[in-house]
């Protein structure tokens, strides 16, 4: 498939038209999604009808925005008025959403096309999507392995051919993770930079919504039209999008890179010998790299797992069946709200939840909560110290290639472990980005994060850019 | 350090919670929550008197907005959306009668 940059050009130029790129989208998703499951929804009527109108106003001579007649594949999270959106839940099953997502406006006033809704895991609230309420999404590049999660249909539907690139959210890994998992450039950026208003809330001090491409350029173009403030989201950075497509040339030389002991420990060996040869090509391209050591990443994922499954226990108590989406009757609210939440939440949902309640609940509090969030000030701290010693670190996305369906689902702990990488960044508030470096297992794609400070992103995409050429993807 | 989870604290949090579990669930899902808590007993035993607790990477500032009339939903587009309404209103099945 063309590359975003290449489609929104030719759709320019007049040499391709919206109406033409949406149609062999289409054609791409009718024939593999039943197979892959990657689409809950696919829009089609929607999709032509803005191709049409983004066709129109290229006739007129408008200028159109960076992603001119590029079909997009959104993460089912987010909000898009009248399209299905369910987060992957029984409980949203049918809820048509009364308006836009920030990022949605935002991608359409680039002249992208939002193509559907893709599946995830549910609520957000796994690595694999084989805890979405709708089936698993199945990896297109070998079908008996997961492709990573939350946003693994959104994965799928990049590396499948069926859109160029896709719109995920991330607050453990979960662009990362199936980026690495797919063979994707996938983009955690900085808390703030990327409005969430019309994100559907898991955690909401560390979700944040990144993009999906094939390649650095295209993931830049994707970020630079989402990010920038937005009035609705009060946690949105003041500061307007920042430019990042025109740095993805800028090189690494002179930079320090901290290669961290804790983000290879525990990975298997064709995953540290792909992070080892990515040092190696930062350091061809006239990088320093550094060997540290960041214990404190060490206690990320138990801080993780009692935070976000506290903020996720209050932020799904409004699904009550009151306001909107399933209710089963009960013979007083109570167990109206009982009988709703326990047939429209999957097992993994309500393990977090219940996980949440008890680290927030009386005589725990202190023990558990409060010292997560303590613990993400240490986190804070010792990123601090890393960046000291280094401009960006340098580490792996996941312990493993892409995993086989059903490997970790009987067993929450090695799940979550699947994150352990990742979940640093998201405590912090920090930016991190997967590219894909080498192959490891069945020739199965390798994914090498590299992390920085936060609005950092544009030194991520250059150097992204420097690993994407070593590896041979010019 | 706290104590292992038992059955009745993982039913007690299902009843906070909202969420009906079968024996079956019970058990699993005290043995599932038990082995996360457990993980997190390295945090649990930290000794962090002196660290500031962080609730958000950026030490957020309430944000406020002018007091200006802008557009919002209409109330029927947004009871449309509801399992039940009455009258202008969500409807509920009934609220009196319950335990305090």
């Amino acid at each position: 498939m063309r590359s975003a940059a290449e489609i929104a050009s030719d759709v320019k130029s007049g040499a391709s038209s919206a109406v033409s790129e949406v149609t062999q989208a289409l054609a791409v998703i009718r024939a593999r999604n039943e197979d892959l499951n990657v689409f809950l929804y696919v829009d089609e009527e929607g999709a032509l009808a803005t191709a049409r109108r983004v066709d129109e106003r290229v006739a007129a001579g408008d200028d159109l925005g960076s992603l001119v007649g590029v079909p997009v594949a959104l993460k089912d999270n987010l909000c898009q008025v009248g399209v299905p959106t369910t987060a992957g839940s029984r409980i949203l099953q049918g809820w048509l959403p009364p308006y836009n997502a920030t990022v949605i406006d935002r991608v359409l006033a680039a002249g992208a096309v939002p193509m559907g809704k893709t599946n995830m895991d549910e609520f957000a609230m796994g690595s694999s999507t084989e805890t979405s309420a709708y089936g698993p999404t199945r990896n297109p590049l070998d079908p008996s392995r997961v492709p990573g999660g939350s946003s693994g249909g959104s994965a799928a539907a990049v590396a499948a051919d069926m859109t160029p690139i896709a719109l995920g959210s991330d607050t453990g890994g979960s662009i990362r993770q199936p980026a690495a998992l797919c063979g994707l450039v996938g983009v955690k950026p900085t808390y703030g930079l990327v409005s969430r208003y019309g994100l559907i809330a898991f955690a909401s001090s560390l979700d944040q919504i990144g993009p999906f491409a094939k390649n650095v350029t295209d993931a830049a173009m994707l970020l630079e039209a989402i990010a920038g403030h937005d009035p609705m989201d009060s946690t949105s950075l003041p500061e307007p999008s920042p430019s990042l497509v025109a740095h993805v040339g800028d090189g690494v030389a002179g930079k320090r890179f901290g290669l961290v002991r804790e983000l290879v420990e525990g990975a298997d060996d064709d995953v540290v010998a792909s992070v080892t040869r990515a040092a190696d090509a930062l350091r061809d391209a006239g990088a320093r790299i550094v060997d540290l050591s960041v214990p404190e990443f060490r206690l990320g994922l138990s801080a993780y797992y009692l935070l976000a499954p506290a903020e996720a226990s209050s932020n799904l108590a409004r699904y009550d069946g009151v306001r909107y989406g399933l209710r089963i009757d009960g013979e007083d609210v109570a167990a109206m709200n009982e009988a709703t939440r326990t047939a429209g939440f999957g097992a993994e949902v309500k393990r977090r939840i219940m996980l949440g309640t008890y680290a927030l609940s009386a005589g725990y509090y202190d023990a558990y909560y409060g010292q997560a969030l303590k613990v993400r000030t240490q986190m804070i701290d010792a990123f601090r110290r890393a960046y000291h010693e280094a401009d960006l670190l340098l580490g792996a996305t996941t312990p493993s290639v892409a995993f086989k369906f059903g490997a970790k689902t009987s067993n929450p702990m090695a799940m979550y472990l699947s994150d352990v990488f990742t979940i640093p960044t998201n405590l912090a508030g920090e930016a991190a980005i997967s590219v894909p470096f080498g192959t490891g297992e069945g020739g199965l794609p390798v994914g090498v994060q590299l992390l920085g400070p936060g609005r950092s992103e544009a030194q991520l995409f250059a150097a992204s850019r420097v690993l994407e050429v070593a590896d041979g993807r010019s | 350090m706290s104590s292992p989870l038992r059955r009745e604290d993982v039913a007690k949090v299902a009843k906070l919670a909202r969420l009906a579990l079968s024996e079956t669930e019970l058990d699993q899902f005290t043995e599932q929550l038990g082995q996360v808590l457990e993980h997190a007993n390295d945090i649990a035993a930290l000794k962090l008197d002196d660290v500031v607790a962080t609730a958000h990477p950026f030490g957020l500032i309430n944000v406020v907005r002018e007091d200006v009339l802008r557009e919002s939903l209409s109330r029927d587009v947004v009871l449309a959306m509801a399992p039940d309404a009455q009258d202008g209103r969500f409807a509920v099945p009934r609220i009196m009668g319950e335990a305090p």
